[in-house]
């Protein structure tokens, strides 16, 4: 924009305070995972002790095993159901994907807590002992609806006759499905299956209400030692933002190299 | 090809099982009391009556205030970044947008959690403070910690959808704006600010639906005394154990909540229809 250059100074300083309102949390939490003493206010000298400290904690890395297996594998079957059931709803009747879709937002739009404690009526009017299975199935049954928005648009664009053609060439409806549909929505697939990733490795307070036996989360474990905190929770925090931030700048970067590259190369 | 549509049977079976089912629990248990062994159920209003006590009615009206106040902090925040960064470099942009979204992505807890240290009263402002010789404050267990929270929790939602926004706006219909004679101001409060209506509403969505019923900010920031309507259902469920009650009010906010975003919407189509009926007069 024309006009704009006198005053830069200001938006410049308002997006710096902002960044600065985000990350200074972030920062403090990641400096006091190197104290060599339990505060978390003062420092003390460096110290890789909270490190060593985390990975003898047995509490703590059956926490974040449970929460890396829950994710992984309701990711997978989220993706799978949402995958197969959004071909379905771009195939039949508008009256069924219209229920079937409207169904499916109550997860989305209702607040965590009501969600979390139907599951847990349910899981107990069924007296499933609740522990992690219950944890997973909860898993599954939130993270689905989002890879089925998000595969949905996907099918929309899709051009049917492809599909229809391959069938006439005497593919199966099984290979029709996996060698021509899913491949051409695959954009969709992996961009649903990473939010129902994200989306359990995060959630707190679904796995809350529905879990049991002490079997514990991340989030749960922060939330139960809030009391008795101490720097091995920053110390896992440190390593969680690492591994983040790596990967997101990865996804963001490695495009943008191809397509340099694909320049260079014409 | 046809044959394809079958595929979404499962996901009915699926979805009645463990979406529609739990939604009638609640209800069936909002309207029951524990029975004897002949009469398993019992229908009643009384969980309902119940929630009308004035220590009660006080909680749902400080949530819905807490909730009110974190949502205008967003958007008085949340627009004039967003807006920002729609007008620099596309290059930035990604870049900034990026940085926004990466504290998102860190577990909620730890994230509300790192503020503790900040704000507690040997944390690290006040021990800023007191190297000026000022202070202490009390932050920690006050409303300031938790709408704090709530800001830092929500805000990115609100930056992101008004920056959605703000960036798919017609260019054209700006320069247009400035062709015709209008100035800064005027094309801002006329062009972009109603034409950016629809980005504040999904972000005031995304940020007043959690901030009602959230339960783990206003624990950790606002102590286990701070009671708000989402602390007072855990507290109903894991340590009362009053299932029925607890059903009772989560059924109410939850019907607050639909309520409010229908309204949001219905505001939302009468801008639209408006700015389209505004116009109109001018031919």
């Amino acid at each position: 924009m024309v006009g704009t250059k006198r005053n830069r100074w200001l938006p410049t300083l308002l997006v710096g305070l902002l960044l600065l309102f985000f990350y200074i949390p972030i920062i403090s939490l990641m400096v006091f995972s190197f104290n060599s003493s339990r505060s978390l206010t003062s420092w003390s000298g460096f110290s890789l002790k909270w490190y060593t400290l985390l990975f003898q904690d047995r509490e703590m890395m059956s926490a974040v095993y449970t929460t890396l297996i829950i994710a992984l594998i309701s990711t997978m079957v989220a993706t799978f159901v949402g995958t197969i059931t959004a071909i379905g709803l771009s195939k039949t009747r508008r009256l069924i994907k219209e229920t079937v879709l409207t169904v499916n937002n109550f997860p989305i739009l209702n607040p965590e807590i009501v969600t979390a404690i139907g599951l847990m009526l349910l899981f107990s009017s069924l007296s499933i002992n609740k522990g992690f299975t219950t944890m997973l199935l909860a898993h599954i049954i939130f993270s689905t609806p989002y890879v089925i928005l998000s595969v949905l648009p996907k099918l929309r664009l899709l051009d049917a006759d492809i599909a229809e053609a391959a069938l006439d060439l005497g593919a199966t409806p099984w290979q029709a499905l996996f060698k021509i549909i899913v491949p051409q929505i695959l954009p969709g697939i992996i961009s649903g299956a990473l939010i129902a990733f994200t989306m359990s490795i995060d959630d707190f307070v679904i796995s809350y209400f529905v879990t049991g036996n002490g079997v514990k989360n991340i989030s749960i474990l922060v939330y139960t030692m809030s009391k008795r905190i101490n720097p091995t929770i920053n110390a896992l925090s440190t390593i969680m933002v690492v591994i983040i931030t790596l990967t997101l700048v990865l996804i963001n970067i490695l495009p943008n190299l191809k397509k340099k590259e694909r320049i260079v190369t014409e | 090809m046809k044959s394809f549509a079958n595929l979404v049977r499962p996901y009915m079976v699926w979805m009645s099982m463990f979406i529609v089912i739990p939604m009638l629990l609640i209800v069936l248990y909002a309207f029951t009391t524990h029975g004897n062994a002949v009469v398993p159920l019992h229908f009643t209003l009384q969980n309902f009556v119940k929630f009308f006590d004035p220590v009660f009615i006080k909680v749902l009206g400080k949530s819905m205030q807490i909730a009110v106040v974190t949502t205008l902090f967003c958007i008085l925040i949340g627009y004039p970044i967003a807006y920002i960064i729609a007008n620099v470099n596309e290059k930035y942009q990604t870049l900034l947008m990026l940085l926004i979204t990466i504290p998102m992505w860190i577990n909620m807890l730890v994230r509300t959690y790192a503020w503790i240290s900040i704000l507690s009263d040997t944390g690290i402002i006040n021990s800023l403070l007191a190297y000026l010789n000022m202070g202490p404050i009390k932050m920690m267990y006050t409303d300031f910690a938790v709408i704090l929270g709530m800001v830092y929790n929500f805000l990115p939602f609100m930056i992101l959808s008004i920056y959605t926004a703000l960036a798919k706006m017609d260019k054209a219909i700006i320069n247009a704006s400035y062709d015709l004679g209008a100035n800064r101001i005027q094309t801002f409060t006329k062009v972009i600010f109603p034409l950016s209506m629809s980005g504040v509403i999904a972000g005031i969505t995304l940020v007043f639906l959690p901030a009602v019923s959230t339960f783990v900010i206003p624990k950790l920031l606002g102590g286990g005394q701070y009671m708000l309507i989402g602390n007072l259902i855990e507290n109903q469920f894991i340590t009362v154990g009053e299932w029925n009650f607890g059903s009772a009010i989560s059924l109410i906010m939850a019907s607050i909540i639909m309520l409010s975003m229908y309204m949001t919407k219905r505001f939302d189509r009468d801008v639209e229809e408006q700015a389209h009926s505004g116009g109109g007069k001018l031919w």
